[in-house]
């Protein structure tokens, strides 16, 4: 078992849900009261990586993030370092990849909260957003957690995406499924099903989280908030 | 300040001058929906009484800001929430409107206290603690302070919902039928607890019903919507049981439909003598605000009307009219007689058995028997 991969990919994960927290709430908000006419075209877009092949988005990222985008000449500018294959990298592509898994159960939970409790909070002199911070926010708990540990299971078994954009560098950027890759093509599988093992228990136990919460069919956190 | 209140004294509701008053003009469209009202309401309660779906709720909403009506003013003590010609539309969570929801919406993740508390976020710790503690005793529900509303019962969540709203006192409180799923006695006593809250917090209480019986338990003065427009404004004596209350929808359940004039009031048994047509045929009917001599219309359902064949006595119904079997037709399972009265149709509805007890014939003679209180005054037509 290579646990330089292995805690990589933890902290990789941890990292990429703590930031899908932070950027998944506001986007879920947007996404949930926002009237716009053209809202369904962003709902596309946050939606894409569920259908998009996982190297078709690394190639995008890749050019986006290359030194020859101006977010990849600022990035250099500024740090110094490119930002492809570096673990940064890899997290603006994991936060990418895995961004529906936590908006749309974020979305989801946050439509679930009766309208009338938001009407009450307003005729109780509460702001739009004290009263999603005191209403929709603690009765959308459920709906948090899901989105956060689906996104850290996502990220966690990432491969397309890792390999286009991080590269396979050991310590930086190879995470365990490209570990259980490089094993095989090394013809060394005995060390690869161990290391594929160990991800299909966290996986199962992740999961098993998830469900333990919500009691909730996957598919209904998952699935396109209505 | 005048505390000193009498239910059902016209007078306690005209605002003096330090009581705020809520003026209301809103006109909004919704699809073939057209609500345009207009009227003011002073400190204490004001009934807006009507059938579902005739704007009531859409008054309240506009009044707190949570729909927006396409034009109008709304001022609460000469302050505009609303006003579309300056542009003016001030949030709901500005308006400091107290609203209380018919499903009362109580937070489901806060206890009774917490809930109460909801409101008063710009106090210390220290003073909200205080001032909720103050009103779930003010409304009897203090055992019920760390309980989650999924624990509390009917009659004590609509407490809590009232104290919730009442602690952050409100400039007008609006009510959407809060009572409405209560017992009586249960009813009473939290009208009770408003009227006593009421009586210190001198702000104007719009309380919306659709039930007759809440609107002369209430006593108040009384706004009538229909189809989103005003019909009738006063107090519930003068208003309710007024002609105009009938519609023209409300007249297609009637069979009976029958002109009247006023020939006499009786104010001190509530009650008024008419002629019905042109012939002698006299009803006593329900007291409403008309005059000697002033044209009515009368409804009455088949249904609610007896047939003897006898005089009969002992009755407590007021109207004993004699008359002739007309004709009889069978329709469906029920017998509709029709019965001359010295020049004057009634329609009667008998179930199949009485008219075999009864062996009505054409040419028979029967007498017709009219409670008061199946009579129905209507504008004339």
């Amino acid at each position: 078992m290579n646990w330089e991969a292995f805690w990589l990919t933890v902290r990789l994960a941890a990292i990429v849900s703590a930031l899908l927290l932070a950027i998944g709430i506001p986007i879920a908000y947007w996404l949930t009261y926002s009237r716009w006419r053209w809202k369904f075209l962003v709902e596309a877009v946050v939606a894409l990586p569920i259908v998009l092949p996982p190297t078709v988005l690394g190639l995008y990222v890749l050019m986006a993030l290359g030194t020859r985008s101006p977010i990849g000449r600022y990035w250099d500018k500024l740090t110094g370092h490119p930002l492809a294959f570096t673990f940064e990298g890899l997290v603006i592509g994991s936060v990418l990849y895995s961004l529906p898994f936590a908006v749309q159960p974020f979305a989801a939970s946050f439509s679930a909260v009766d309208d009338k409790l938001l009407r009450a909070s307003a005729s109780l002199g509460e702001s739009t957003i004290g009263t999603f911070r005191r209403v929709v926010l603690p009765l959308s708990k459920a709906g948090l957690v899901t989105g956060f540990v689906l996104s850290f299971a996502h990220t966690l078994g990432e491969f397309g995406v890792v390999l286009m954009v991080g590269g396979n560098i050991p310590g930086v950027t190879r995470t365990i499924s490209i570990d259980i890759y490089d094993q095989v093509q090394a013809g060394n599988y005995s060390a690869a099903n161990q290391t594929a093992l160990a991800l299909l228990i966290i996986s199962f136990l992740v999961l098993s989280v998830v469900y333990g919460v919500n009691r909730r069919t996957w598919m209904s956190t998952v699935g396109p908030s209505k | 300040m005048t505390s000193e209140r009498v239910i059902g004294d016209p007078q306690r509701n005209r605002a003096s001058n330090q009581e705020p008053v809520l003026e209301v003009s809103a006109r909004k469209r919704l699809g073939t929906f057209n609500l345009d009202v207009n009227f003011h309401a002073g400190a204490g309660f004001t009934i807006l009484f009507g059938a579902s779906g005739a704007g009531k709720t859409t008054v309240l909403d506009s009044i707190a800001g949570l729909t927006r009506p396409d034009g109008g003013k709304i001022t609460v003590g000469g302050r505009a929430l609303f006003d579309s010609n300056s542009k003016l539309d001030m949030p709901a969570w500005k308006r400091r409107i107290g609203y209380v929801l018919q499903d009362l919406a109580l937070f489901p993740h806060l206890t009774a206290t917490e809930n109460v508390a909801f409101g008063l976020r710009e106090l210390s710790a220290a003073s909200r603690q205080q001032r909720s503690e103050a009103m779930l005793r003010a409304f009897r529900i203090e055992h019920l302070r760390d309980r989650r509303p999924a624990q509390i019962s009917g009659g004590e969540r609509q407490r809590v919902a009232l104290a919730r709203t009442l602690v952050t006192e409100p400039r007008a409180l609006l009510l959407d039928e809060p009572l409405a799923a209560l017992d009586r006695p249960t009813k009473a006593l939290i009208l009770d607890d408003l009227r006593q809250w009421n009586d210190t917090h001198r702000v104007p209480i719009l309380y919306v019903t659709h039930s007759h019986e809440e609107v002369f338990a209430l006593g108040e003065q009384v706004i009538v919507i229909a189809e989103g427009q005003i019909v009738a404004q006063g107090l519930p004596h003068e208003v309710m049981s007024v002609p105009r209350l009938e519609t023209v929808a409300q007249l297609l359940g009637f069979e009976n439909i029958l002109p009247a004039t006023v020939t006499s009031l009786h104010e001190e048994r509530g009650t008024l003598t008419c002629r019905v047509g042109a012939g002698p045929v006299e009803l006593e009917t329900p007291m409403v605000r008309a005059e000697v001599g002033s044209g009515l219309c009368v409804g009455i359902r088949a249904g609610d009307l007896l047939l003897a064949t006898e005089p009969p006595r002992g009755l407590s119904a007021r109207n004993i009219i004699p008359g002739l079997v007309r004709k009889i037709e069978r329709r469906d399972v029920i017998i509709a007689v029709l019965v001359d009265c010295s020049g004057t149709d009634f329609e009667v509805h008998l179930t199949l058995a009485a008219r075999e007890a009864l062996q009505l014939e054409p040419g028979k003679n029967v007498f017709v028997v009219v409670k008061t209180h199946s009579c129905h005054l209507m504008t004339a037509i």
